[in-house]
């Protein structure tokens, strides 16, 4: 009856966890949104919902890989959900990364590729909102991952497309930049393309995990 | 009573080798993924073992006795032999073996030997049996398997609340499969001594044991033991072929196991199916490896596995008819051994009607109450003085621990103190060494300042002189010696001294270094080297030394060449890192 009461504690741990990933993944859009609208206050709210999120899923991580060990609950799946876990974790811990170069680099974004910007965060973002529905069915109904994990796969290829209309927009099309922010620029693409890819890397994983679940 | 314990022997033997390898296809997947520890499961083992081996495991046994009755315990003892040394020798061999067909072709081997006949019924009866317990371990596993799968997919349960069902399920399945092998196999082991036990019943009041369910108990002891002594390893290796299904699956193997060794032993079911005017499932041992392989095969073909191992399914078919002719040649010729050269009585040449009139006889009832009482009382004390045991040294681990832990801490916190103390006493010292510096500086301060003040004063008073002074001649020859001294006072001849000795004191490493390293160095060199330590100019350098900044290059230069530094080398980079 012991493990019934530290699986339920397991269960609830690992949906606080991904809520809190869920969630760092929407404010690092509010935020990117924030500082190219120029709401200095509300980016710089942001980036304390991320930390605070962002410290409050290592710490949920910890907890679930301690029960997961101690308690030896699924001893052949455990490792897989580790990593899975971990995956997740390294995506909140980018999106806080990322949004704090913001705030750090102060980079110049020429008004006319803001929209464009906001729509590759959405894009990059939406690649990690697909993802979590898929792990959240890894635990209960393993058989409907791979309906969200298309959507992964297709964001990506989305925010790869627009990366590269970015980019090229920046070096071909704005004469008028300098050379540097040029590169700041690109940096950039690349911060907030980085979550979709890590989204997708995440999403390789649970394809394996599925077919181990598989009956 | 020593006799017959010194006879059944070998059917304890055989009874051990099965709890040690059959063991493995109840627990198996459960201990091998680590879901339940071995400790656990043996004992769950154990105690389901036996009681189905009491309380269920005539039927098959009495299949066995139709099929040839042993009525001698030295034809018993040789039968037992037999098989368990072919089962041993085929196991040792990794050649598929199942101790049902052994003992079945041991008591053939039996009955050619005596002259009596074997009743081909019973054997095309048990034939079946062996063929159809695969078989419907795999219908039901394919079964049970689907209507899992369907159950799981409907239910959507968590992954982590999914593993502590399948956990409990596999213990309770564990128990079920545990209770099957020990009414199913049991015949195996103590089948052919039930016509040598003794005619009598315990009375314990709440359940009363005849003479074979006491031999059963026995022999339900010797495979506990197995498991014990031999399961751990066999669990391991054989559970972790087993694992390469899921757990799920692996339920359902145990499932579809016990169901088939329940049904082809229990009396109950049989006589329920036979009311509804079926045949009547005949009570033989199977082999209860040949039923999980089936099972597996049945979960193969529900998730669609093309490639059928043939190799398998050939193996077991050989061991139908290999085992039981090898375990029979063998017997027939050891039987012949035992009753010319040891002379042993391997047969009474009894009839059925004899063995049948042994059978009514009213049996010895031995009252048991007191006794069970007894050892009730005793196992419940022994159970509580093991538990109090248990705590005790539980306690003192865990006192154990705390104590070694708070040690732990204690060193810690000792050796935190001590580098404390050691640094206050370094800080210490170094704000000594500091106020020593401070005091001598203000000294020098002091020192020097009378030093000014008193050669001002002098300066002035040769200047009121020189005021008063009329002759041309005399006041010429006085400034000259006035500027001469004022030449003097410039090579501030005291203050450098002082402030050599200063550094000297703050660079003592270097200074030993520079002594012991190069002892050819003049007083001078080794002042210029210690101004390049300071990364001074040579313009400071050159008024430190009281020669001009050239003086200083050439200086540099010579000391260059006695360090013994090449052309390419860096003297004040050399001197720094000295």
């Amino acid at each position: 009856m012991l493990s019934f009461k530290h699986a339920n504690k397991s269960i609830k741990q690992i949906d606080q966890f991904l809520d809190k990933v869920d969630e760092g993944n929407l404010i690092f859009k509010e935020g990117v949104r924030n500082y190219l609208n120029g709401n200095r206050e509300s980016f710089l709210d942001n980036l304390k919902t991320i930390s605070a999120l962002e410290s409050d899923a290592d710490i949920l991580r910890r907890k679930i890989e301690n029960t997961l060990y101690t308690q030896s609950l699924m001893p052949q799946l455990r490792g897989d959900i580790m990593r899975l876990l971990e995956e997740l974790d390294n995506i909140i811990d980018l999106a806080k990364h990322n949004l704090f170069q913001f705030d750090v680099e102060v980079p110049y974004v020429p008004t006319e590729l803001n929209q464009e910007l906001i729509r590759l965060t959405e894009l990059s973002v939406a690649a990690v909102e697909s993802l979590i529905p898929a792990a959240r069915s890894y635990f209960r109904d393993p058989d409907a991952i791979k309906e969200n994990l298309h959507r992964v796969y297709l964001f990506e290829k989305e925010v790869d497309k627009m990366a590269d209309s970015i980019k090229r927009k920046v070096f071909q099309e704005m004469q008028g930049l300098k050379l540097s922010e040029k590169f700041h620029l690109r940096y950039f693409t690349l911060h907030i393309e980085s979550l979709s890819d890590k989204a997708q890397q995440a999403a390789d994983l649970l394809n394996i995990m599925a077919i181990k679940r598989s009956l | 009573m020593m006799l017959l314990l010194i006879f059944i022997s070998s059917g304890l033997f055989l009874g051990w080798s099965l709890g040690a390898n059959d063991a493995a296809n109840i627990f198996g997947s459960a201990v091998g993924s680590r879901m339940l520890s071995f400790r656990r499961a043996a004992i769950i083992a154990s105690i389901f073992v036996i009681l189905g081996a009491v309380f269920q495991g005539k039927g098959g046994a009495e299949t066995l006795n139709e099929l040839g009755t042993v009525d001698a315990l030295g034809g018993g003892f040789t039968v037992t032999l037999c098989a368990a040394f072919t089962v041993y020798v085929m196991t040792k061999r990794r050649l598929p073996v199942s101790t049902s067909q052994a003992i079945v072709g041991a008591i053939i081997g039996w009955s050619l030997f005596t002259g009596n006949a074997t009743d081909m019924s019973v054997l095309r009866k048990i034939f079946i049996t062996w063929i159809s317990g695969p078989v419907l371990g795999m219908l039901f596993a394919a079964g049970l398997y689907l209507l899992l799968r369907w159950a799981l997919r409907r239910a959507k349960i968590h992954v982590i609340k999914l593993d502590s069902y399948i956990r409990t399920g596999l213990i309770l399945a564990g128990a079920f499969g545990a209770y099957s092998l020990g009414a199913n196999n049991i015949a195996n082991v103590m089948g052919v001594f039930v016509s040598s036990a003794p005619n009598m019943i315990l009375d314990f009041g709440i359940f009363r044991l005849d003479g074979v369910q006491l031999l059963f108990l026995l022999g339900g002891i010797a495979i506990a033991v197995g498991i014990f002594t031999y399961g751990q390893r066999v669990m391991q290796t054989v559970g972790n072929d087993i694992l390469s299904l899921n757990p799920e699956a692996a339920i359902v193997v145990v499932l579809a196991q016990a169901l088939v060794l329940f049904l082809f032993s229990s009396s109950t079911f049989s006589e329920l199916v036979a009311k509804t005017g079926l045949p009547p499932l005949p009570l033989v041992p199977v082999s209860s490896t040949q039923v999980v392989i089936g099972a597996v095969l049945g979960i193969g073909l529900v998730k669609g596995v093309r490639e059928i191992k043939m190799k398998t399914l050939g193996g077991v078919a050989v061991g139908w008819i290999a085992t039981p002719v090898i375990a029979g040649i063998l017997t027939f010729f050891l039987l012949f051994f035992m009753q010319n050269v040891f002379d042993l009585e391997v047969t009474k040449g009894m009839s059925s009607a004899d063995t049948v009139e042994k059978l009514v006889q009213p049996p010895r009832i031995l009252n048991m109450i007191i006794y069970g009482l007894l050892i009730m009382s005793l196992a419940v004390i022994t159970l509580l003085l093991t538990y109090i045991f248990r705590q005790q040294k539980l306690r003192l681990k865990t006192e154990n621990e705390l104590l070694i832990q708070q040690n732990q801490n204690y060193m810690v916190q000792q050796s935190i103190s001590n580098l404390e103390i050691s640094a206050i006493q370094k800080q210490n010292e170094s704000l000594h060494s500091k106020l020593e510096n401070k005091r001598k500086e203000f000294i020098d301060i002091a020192l020097n300042l009378t030093e000014q003040r008193m050669f001002l004063e002098s300066l002035l008073e040769e200047l009121d002189q020189l005021q008063r002074l009329n002759d041309p001649n005399t006041l010429g020859i006085r400034l000259k010696g006035l500027s001469t001294r004022i030449r003097q006072r410039m090579s501030f001849s005291t203050e450098k001294e002082n402030f050599y000795s200063q550094v000297e004191q703050v660079h003592k490493d270097f200074q030993e270094k520079l002594s012991t390293g190069f002892p050819h160095l003049t007083e001078q060199e080794k002042r210029l080297a210690m101004l390049i330590r300071l990364n001074l100019s040579a313009k400071e350098t050159a008024t430190l030394l009281n020669i001009s900044p050239k003086s200083v290059e050439v200086a540099r230069y010579r000391l260059k060449n006695k360090l013994k530094l090449k052309k390419e080398e860096n003297l004040t980079q050399y001197i720094i890192d000295l």
